[in-house]
């Protein structure tokens, strides 16, 4: 099915199952132990040996010598993969690192050595065990010392314009009555995901399966098959829960080119999951971006001038963290320039994590607003809805599909009781802790893509649905669930959904806050083929057929779902597809930030006290699921905001805290009181299920708000994230 | 994680016997930092001897109006206990404020006191560590020091150690006793027991090869109003970037001890005595001679502020 012009009424106007707050179906499976993560699989016939990754001890250079003596005899030892035995490898399409370091090692915790043995514990002694002598090569780690490298940007897949302009920015800003020019920089930051990347792999014969934990299977099978130089069609890929991914588990990472060459050169399945302390540099994170905002605004408050620039570093070929994404729709204002540089570092790989470039940027862009809403003397909610616009500003013939940003701040600011804060910093005290409130608007795009899937009417009357679409936690099984429910006229409770195989039609996968609106339209297209199938078995018109608590009624008439598979089972399966729609109307979701923070008087410790999200973002699928996305997003905020950051020892080159306890998250204690209000709204020419994504938009800009919380209790501004005590001090 | 031999002993005398009879051994209580370590191969005993059914995990009143702790008693069971917490509630606050409760459940008394190094570079075996290799140098001089040591560190090594518990019972002037691989026992100052880095940074407390701590002394205890102030990044799970432990009097005299800055719970009677005096002097006392870097000499202002900010208290 294409769809190319907006949505009419359709099956899911109805919203019987679709947008109501439906428990997760397979919640009771998580919470009694019994979802199989991909470590835990225990179908392959034969034990499965462990693997162990040995990560490169320098940040860049060459493995002189490898000395694995004493490992291969090692008690339980099978074989040790290296890159002088491992064949010729290339990389995937999606990220740009080698999985093998040697000779050249390319970053710290590269792998060098993937060690099997009978017992996990056996590997990971072995690993210790192999003497490793490199050739240390200077690098550059240091993204500020970097600057003076930086380059544009190659046109990429994922990748903007290296610059965006509109007007004469540089005029508008010359001559701007009211101006902000200032520097701010976020970190490199780390997933964080609670379940690590794991990998079961079994060979049989060329045919390679892999259980794991990845968000895009589709990706994975071509990423796979060229890593490992095999066809597409001799892999199979099961990813059917994982434990949290936020972009970190894309596609193929080193678990799985480690695990598939194991398992092959020992003819026995292997079992392999990257240790904690060495996920933070072997694998993917955010990159640390230094970023410049000009703001130029007339007395009144109407920006006339926005610039803003930023630089990330990468290894060659990685992607630009694209922080000035959310700059060019956000506000308002005739002349415009964006620019994004890239430099090259010899950390380990950048790429995406949730709301990639537009949580960064937001962080920055919201403060500097911020501080030109002060510097105006005007309240910084209402210079926000000041600059709204219903149009792309860099392209105002295109208007947005719906934008209801106003909206969102003013329902926002009335529930969080925003006209009680003293817009003078520092005046509001509560025994020894200094109070403040914040806000932020939020904006992440909505993109849509092609997705597919395969819907069964059993002929016990039920309805199995089958995509490769994954469940990171974010709810897929159940707003698929609901999708197939409502367009089938059946109870959720009939309504099977098996996600994650890569033997199902292709869906979108999970990522880029696509996953949800894109995989229940690809549902949407099987369903719709389906009920055809069934008016044609049952002999009525579809046009006038109302699918309907497992009936259809067509006029006066009644059928059975049921009856329609009596001859057999009825199969449909359809993929979405997209014109242009995305073209005519800018389509993003918006949403508010409100947040009151307390920073103690004396030691500067900052304790978030309450925060709210205003967020629009479609229809809502499921509003229990789409809380917990947002809630799940401010936690990220506060973690963004007050502690989160890899360290880069720039002598050595490598992500210093690189465990749980060096790399800080936020615990409950951090988290107070969350309320998320969801803004009505439907937009047709999404897709017919006239839903957009949620989980991303919850990020962007919650750390701003907690910035701008913390200046209005303290007087201090920090344009360094993340705000800890010592810079308050 | 190295092979080891494992053997459960069920009294002290058959610990510290077992203990005479393996070089590299190590005793086993809580396991919560040893097999962390272990699987780092920071550690890597030969020999593993489970100590953790010898009894040791009451805690009972002293002739002298005390208590006497037993090693094994875990940290959730001594935050707990009753008279811990009406009378000596710094170290009830301090407990609870480390780690979470599932760590506490399992960490005793005696594994808190022998809890190694935070120090990213003493974690990460590629790195040049004088604690883990002696003689190596110390990866962390010139690094990422932002948790590390502002006093009493060395060119050999910045690291502090990271117990909360340790705070209080250092404040509260707590004995440690012990029994030797010869049969004698001992007991041990507090403020005696944990050792600068000095040119041996490897060597952490007094304890001789072998030794068993079987419990810790609490003198009777303090009068006042007591405090634990542990400040971090979050509000909890996170060790302090400077803890203070104070017990003041309403004439604002009393006693403080300082965590997150040295190898060792921070303690200067000199300071002490400056107490009515404001925070300012205390600190400055108290501070004497600290070489900190760029990255961490913020732990410097931020010990005065939270010393101010338990005296102000104080005087509400």
């Amino acid at each position: 099915m294409k769809f190319d012009s907006p949505a009419g009424n359709n099956p899911t106007d109805k919203q019987k199952v679709i947008g109501k707050p439906v428990n997760r179906i397979e919640g009771p499976l998580k919470t009694t132990g019994r979802a199989t993560y991909a470590y835990e699989y225990t179908e392959t016939e034969i034990k499965p040996a462990y693997g162990y990754v040995l990560g490169a001890g320098i940040a860049l250079g060459e493995i002189v010598k490898m000395d694995l003596e004493k490992a291969e005899k090692a008690n339980g030892v099978l074989h040790i993969v290296t890159a002088e035995n491992a064949g010729e490898l290339d990389t995937g399409l999606f990220y740009a690192d080698r999985f093998l370091a040697g000779p050249k090692v390319d970053h710290y915790h590269q792998a060098v050595a993937v060690v099997v043995a009978e017992t996990f514990e056996q590997a990971r002694s072995a690993a210790a065990l192999i003497e490793v002598e490199y050739k240390k090569q200077n690098g550059s780690f240091d993204l500020e010392a970097s600057l003076g490298s930086a380059k544009p940007l190659e046109p990429a897949p994922f990748t903007p314009p290296s610059e965006t302009r509109r007007g004469d920015f540089e005029k508008a800003f010359e001559e701007a009555a009211v101006t902000i020019d200032q520097t701010y920089t976020t970190p490199d930051q780390s997933h964080a995901m609670m379940e690590p990347h794991a990998t079961i792999a079994k060979w049989n014969g060329d045919k390679l399966m892999c259980w794991c934990t990845i968000q895009q299977i589709n990706w994975g099978v071509r990423d796979l098959a060229n890593i490992l130089k095999i066809p597409a069609e001799n892999i199979r890929l099961i990813s059917a829960y994982i434990g949290g991914g936020f972009g970190g588990k894309g596609t193929v990472l080193s678990d799985l080119v480690a695990a598939s060459l194991a398992a092959r050169a020992i003819d026995r399945p292997v079992k392999l999951t990257l240790q904690r302390p060495l996920i933070f540099n072997n694998t993917t994170h955010r990159p640390a971006t230094i970023q410049k905002i000009k703001l130029g605004a007339t007395t009144e408050g109407m920006l006339t001038a926005i610039g803003h620039e930023s630089w990330s570093g990468n290894i060659p070929g990685g992607r630009t963290e694209a922080a000035t994404t959310s700059t060019r729709i956000l506000y308002a204002g005739a002349n415009r320039l964006t620019r994004l540089r890239l430099c090259e570092l010899n950390l380990a790989e950048g790429n995406a994590m949730r709301a990639p470039g537009e949580a960064p940027g937001m962080m920055a862009l919201e403060i500097a607003m911020d501080e030109l809403a002060e510097k105006l003397d005007i309240d910084p909610v209402a210079l926000r809805i000041k600059n709204d616009t219903q149009v792309d500003p860099e392209n105002p013939e295109i208007p947005f599909s719906t934008r209801k940003l106003v909206e969102c701040l003013e329902q926002g600011a009335e529930a969080f009781g925003w006209s009680k804060r003293n817009p003078k910093p520092g005046r509001v005290k509560d025994g020894l802790w200094l109070l403040g409130m914040g806000v932020a608007s939020a904006t992440r795009g909505a993109p849509i893509t092609k997705s597919a899937a395969r819907v069964t009417l059993e002929r016990d009357g039920t309805i199995l649905v089958q995509t490769d679409m994954t469940d990171l936690g974010t709810g897929s099984y159940t707003i698929i669930a609901q999708t197939a429910a409502e367009m089938m006229g059946v109870s959720l409770e009939s309504v099977t959904v098996k996600l994650g195989d890569s033997l199902f039609p292709e869906s979108s996968g999970s990522g880029g806050q696509w996953g949800a609106a894109s995989a229940t339209s690809g549902v949407y297209a099987a369903c719709v083929k389906l009920r055809e199938q069934v008016a044609q078995q049952l002999g009525f018109d579809i046009e006038k057929a109302d699918f309907d608590d497992s009936k259809i009624k067509v006029g006066s008439k009644t059928y059975s779902l049921k009856k329609a598979a009596r001859k057999g089972k009825l199969v449909a399966e359809d993929t979405m597809t997209y014109g242009d729609l995305s073209k005519e109307y800018a389509q993003d979701t918006f949403g508010a930030h409100f947040v009151e923070v307390a920073v103690h008087e004396y030691t500067k410790e900052i304790r978030v006290k309450r925060m709210l999200a205003a967020c629009h973002a479609g229809r809502i699928l499921n509003p229990k699921a789409a809380r917990s996305q947002v809630i799940g997003a401010m936690t990220w905020g506060v973690g963004a905001a007050m502690m989160e950051e890899l360290v880069v020892d720039t002598r050595l080159g490598y992500f210093v805290n690189h465990d749980l306890a060096g790399y800080e998250v936020p615990v409950h204690a951090d988290i107070p009181s969350q309320q998320v209000i969801l803004v009505e709204d439907e937009d047709p020419t999404m897709s017919p299920m006239k839903a957009k994504g949620i989980g991303e938009l919850g990020l962007c800009g919650v750390a701003a708000a907690i910035a701008n919380a913390i200046y209005n209790a303290t007087g201090t501004r920090v344009r360094e994230y993340p705000i800890t005590c010592d810079k308050l001090l | 994680m190295k092979e080891f031999t494992y053997e459960k002993v069920s009294t002290i005398e058959e610990a510290v016997s077992a203990a005479s009879k393996n070089e590299n051994a190590r005793y086993l209580a809580g396991g919560t930092n040893l097999l962390d370590l272990m699987k780092l191969e920071i550690e890597k005993p030969a020999h593993i001897i489970d100590i953790s059914r010898i009894g040791l995990d009451q805690i009972t009143p002293t002739a002298d109006g005390g208590l006497k702790i037993g090693a094994l008693v875990s940290n959730t069971n001594l935050a707990a206990d009753k008279r811990v917490r009406k009378d000596y509630g710094v170290l009830s606050r301090a407990l609870l404020a480390g780690a979470s409760g599932q760590l506490r459940n399992k960490a005793t008394t005696g594994g808190n006191l022998l809890q190694r190094t935070r120090c990213p570079y003493f974690y990460d075996t590629n790195q040049a560590c004088n604690k883990r290799n002696p003689g190596e140098g110390c990866a962390a001089i010139g690094g990422h020091t932002r948790s590390l040591g502002v006093i009493g560190t060395r060119t050999e090594c910045l690291a502090t150690y990271p117990s909360d518990m340790a705070v209080a019972m250092a404040l509260l002037d707590a004995r440690i006793e012990t029994l030797k691989i010869d049969g004698t026992a001992r007991s041990i100052d507090f403020k005696d027991f944990h050792q600068l880095p000095g040119e041996t940074p490897q060597i952490e407390t007094s304890l001789t090869p072998g030794e068993l701590i079987t419990s810790v002394l609490l003198p009777p205890p303090l009068e006042g109003k007591h405090y634990y102030h542990k400040v971090r990044d979050k509000a909890s799970y996170a060790f302090a970037l400077v803890s203070v432990a104070a017990v003041l009097q309403p004439d604002g005299s009393g006693k403080i001890a300082v965590g997150g800055i040295a190898a060792k719970p921070w303690r200067s009677e000199a300071a002490e005595r400056l107490l009515p005096s404001g925070a300012g002097l205390v600190a400055a006392k108290l501070l004497e001679g600290a070489s900190a870097t760029e990255e961490n000499k913020f732990k410097l202002k931020l010990v005065e502020n939270t010393i101010a900010s338990i005296i102000t208290q104080n005087k509400a």
